[in-house]
């Protein structure tokens, strides 16, 4: 199969629903001729025009509450977001407008737009363009978040994402750009509220979002050498949740790590460690684990920052702690 | 425009009635006194044309044609309501007389009347959206962004600024800087000012300003300068600290866009004081049957909290 990166895949998602389906259109900074600051979208506006990819001044509350009415009004915007950080900006739109109108009408008006942001550190960027602010998102009702982990799963989620009815938001991991992988010529889509079993072990479940999916690809590596049996999950989208795979899997092997790139506190892996130890208490040889992001603003120097997030070697001590029957929190 | 005005007194009356009496949940923004700016402008408008609405929004639902019957079930919860009973006075809206719903946060639709206007422009429709916002609203941010990308994009928006002295318990002056219509000035927009009391002004302007949005030649700016006889909201009674009774006795017997209209259509010919009164007395006897109505209607059932979370989902919450 060929290979692509993510960056292509997301362009191709595009592409192929505005041709599709002519209400699509983009609305962002610097999306037409420049195609962000990422070249995601290059390209696009030479075939669609300035009319459906449209470049807006720096004002972000001003062209996502745009993007709301005109969704409500029979088109299907997809808002680019330059950097995750954005959303405290756009929070009123998002989370008191969009979210709600379909509940608040009773159900007579609808919102299928898609808000395209990213997330991840590590890029020297400091704390106000480094975030990961799925959390904040995901915690409003009314809302969908999809992760993508790859271009296979990048491509598929956000065709998805543009041909539902309801507000998604789709974090792409800005580090993940260039990634390749293979993504196929013909046309798919990847249904929200399906995690995918990346790996399958007997030993210990890692459940990982987005970025964190290859981290613990790696660990489960390292972990397989030392004869231990790591079984990887990506959620895909956090709303809806797969709880279901979760659940059976962590009953399967009774061990669970869940790993994400939010911050740790009151975040994603807080949630779903939640919910195992609701539903799957009475199988679990060891508490449920929760690594996030460290709970300070992300720092710039690479000494400082790269050490604010879980990272292969990480994962993999904190499964050997709970192998081996050790405490990690004790009180 | 004389009926519908009298259409939105009445409904007032009956809602602060509910209000007082204790049989409305919550509480409520009477209309009451800017008659004129909701029925001058939409009259002017079509069906399709779009509207959104305010906190204060009873007025632009019924001037949008609205029903008595479905929005008294909504101001009281119940499942008849236009919203189903879940969004009550601050969200009332007949959606499929293009009402995109009132906004309880401040200046909160002035994007979503924009985006509706670039929808039309998109799809190749000649729709208008009129964006109903109060004075206060003007010292959101986000009435700036949007206006810069109307103006930008000649969008089919007019943004109807109703001016009625007061942000919430505090007067205009104390609020707003300068000149309300300079602001849209400022994008290149043709602004105007009107008196808001005045519901054949109103009528004639945004009939022109409609014709001309529909030609491509938005977004426009009108600055209303009406007034509200209630407070803030209903429970707003003593509010002689930031506002004399005088001065709320003169509006109310001086500029009334009721009575003013009704004068006119008399000395006009075009109605008798017995047809008017006769027409009056019909509202009040539709809106008590509605009000009636309403208060025996059901409410919706329990099982219907977790609906239209979202749109594909029966139940929300059932979904894990």
């Amino acid at each position: 199969m060929r290979e692509i990166t993510l960056s292509q895949a997301v362009n191709e998602a595009l592409a192929e629903e505005m041709r599709r389906d002519e209400t699509v259109f983009i609305i962002g900074e610097d999306v037409a001729e420049a195609g962000t600051p990422f070249k995601v979208l290059s390209g696009l506006v030479e075939e669609f025009g300035t009319a459906r990819v449209v470049d807006t001044p720096i004002a972000e509350p001003g062209f996502m509450g745009l993007a709301v009415g005109a969704a409500m009004t029979g088109t299907r915007p997809v808002v680019d977001l330059m950097f995750g950080d954005f959303i405290y900006l756009i929070m009123d739109q998002l989370c008191n407008q969009a979210a709600k109108t379909h509940y608040m009408s009773g159900g007579k008006l609808n919102v299928p737009l898609v808000l395209r942001t990213n997330l991840g550190a590590t890029r020297r960027s400091a704390a106000q363009h480094s975030q990961s602010l799925h959390a904040l998102v995901a915690h409003i009702p009314g809302l969908k978040v999809a992760m993508p982990s790859s271009a296979y799963e990048a491509k598929g989620l956000m065709k998805t994402a543009i041909r539902d009815n309801n507000p998604v938001v789709i974090f792409e991991d800005k580090l993940m750009y260039n990634d390749k992988a293979p993504v196929p010529e013909e046309e798919y889509l990847i249904p929200f509220g399906e995690a995918n079993i990346k790996r399958e072990g007997s030993d210990i479940t890692l459940i990982a979002t987005s970025s964190m999916v290859q981290v613990c690809e790696e660990a489960a590596e390292i972990l397989a050498a030392e004869g231990i049996s790591a079984e990887v999950i990506d959620p895909r989208t956090i709303v809806p949740l797969d709880e279901k795979t979760l659940i059976a899997s962590a009953k399967k092997t009774s061990r669970v790590i869940v790993v994400d790139e939010g911050h740790q506190n009151y975040g994603v892996t807080g949630e779903i460690a939640g919910r195992i130890n609701e539903k799957a208490f009475y199988h679990l040889d060891a508490p449920v684990l929760r690594m996030g992001a460290m709970d300070v603003p992300v720092p710039f120097s690479p000494a400082l920052e790269d050490i604010t997030v879980p990272t292969p070697q990480a994962v993999v001590e904190n499964a050997r702690k709970l192998m081996s029957g050790e405490m990690i929190h004790a009180a | 425009m004389y009926r519908q005005m009298v259409r939105i007194r009445t409904f007032e009356d009956n809602a602060n009635q509910l209000y007082l009496s204790a049989k409305m949940p919550g509480l409520t923004h009477m209309y009451s006194g800017e008659e004129a700016v909701a029925v001058g402008i939409c009259e002017a408008l079509r069906k399709t044309d779009k509207i959104t609405s305010t906190h204060r929004g009873h007025g632009h639902c019924v001037a949008k044609g609205a029903e008595f019957k479905e929005m008294f079930c909504e101001l009281l919860g119940k499942e008849e309501g236009y919203c189903r009973g879940k969004g009550g006075s601050m969200h009332i809206a007949d959606q499929s007389n293009g009402n995109l719903g009132a906004n309880a946060i401040v200046g909160g639709s002035m994007g979503i009347a924009t985006g509706s206007a670039f929808s039309a422009k998109l799809l190749g429709q000649d729709d208008v959206t009129v964006c109903f916002f109060g004075d206060g609203a003007t010292a959101q941010g986000l009435m700036y962004e949007t206006m810069n990308m109307a103006a930008l994009w000649n969008l089919p928006v007019i943004y109807a600024c109703e001016n009625n002295g007061y942000s919430e318990y505090t007067k205009t002056e104390e609020i707003a800087a300068g000149s309300i219509t300079a602001r849209a000035e400022a994008f290149g927009m043709e602004a105007f000012q009107v008196d808001g009391q005045d519901v054949l002004a109103v009528n004639t302007l945004t009939e022109q300003l409609v014709e001309r949005c529909r030609k491509g030649e938005g977004p426009f700016f009108i600055e209303l300068m009406t007034y509200r006889y209630h407070g803030h909201h209903v429970g707003d009674i003593n509010r002689e600290y930031y506002r004399s009774k005088d001065e709320e006795q003169d509006w109310k017997e001086n500029r009334d866009p009721i009575i003013r209209f009704r004068s006119w259509l008399v000395s006009e010919g075009i109605a008798s004081e017995a047809e008017i009164d006769a027409m009056n007395a019909e509202i009040k006897d539709d809106a008590a049957t509605a009000v009636e109505y309403a208060l025996n209607a059901k409410y919706p059932d329990v099982s219907e909290v977790d609906m239209h979370v979202f749109t594909d989902v029966t139940h929300a919450l059932a979904q894990g």
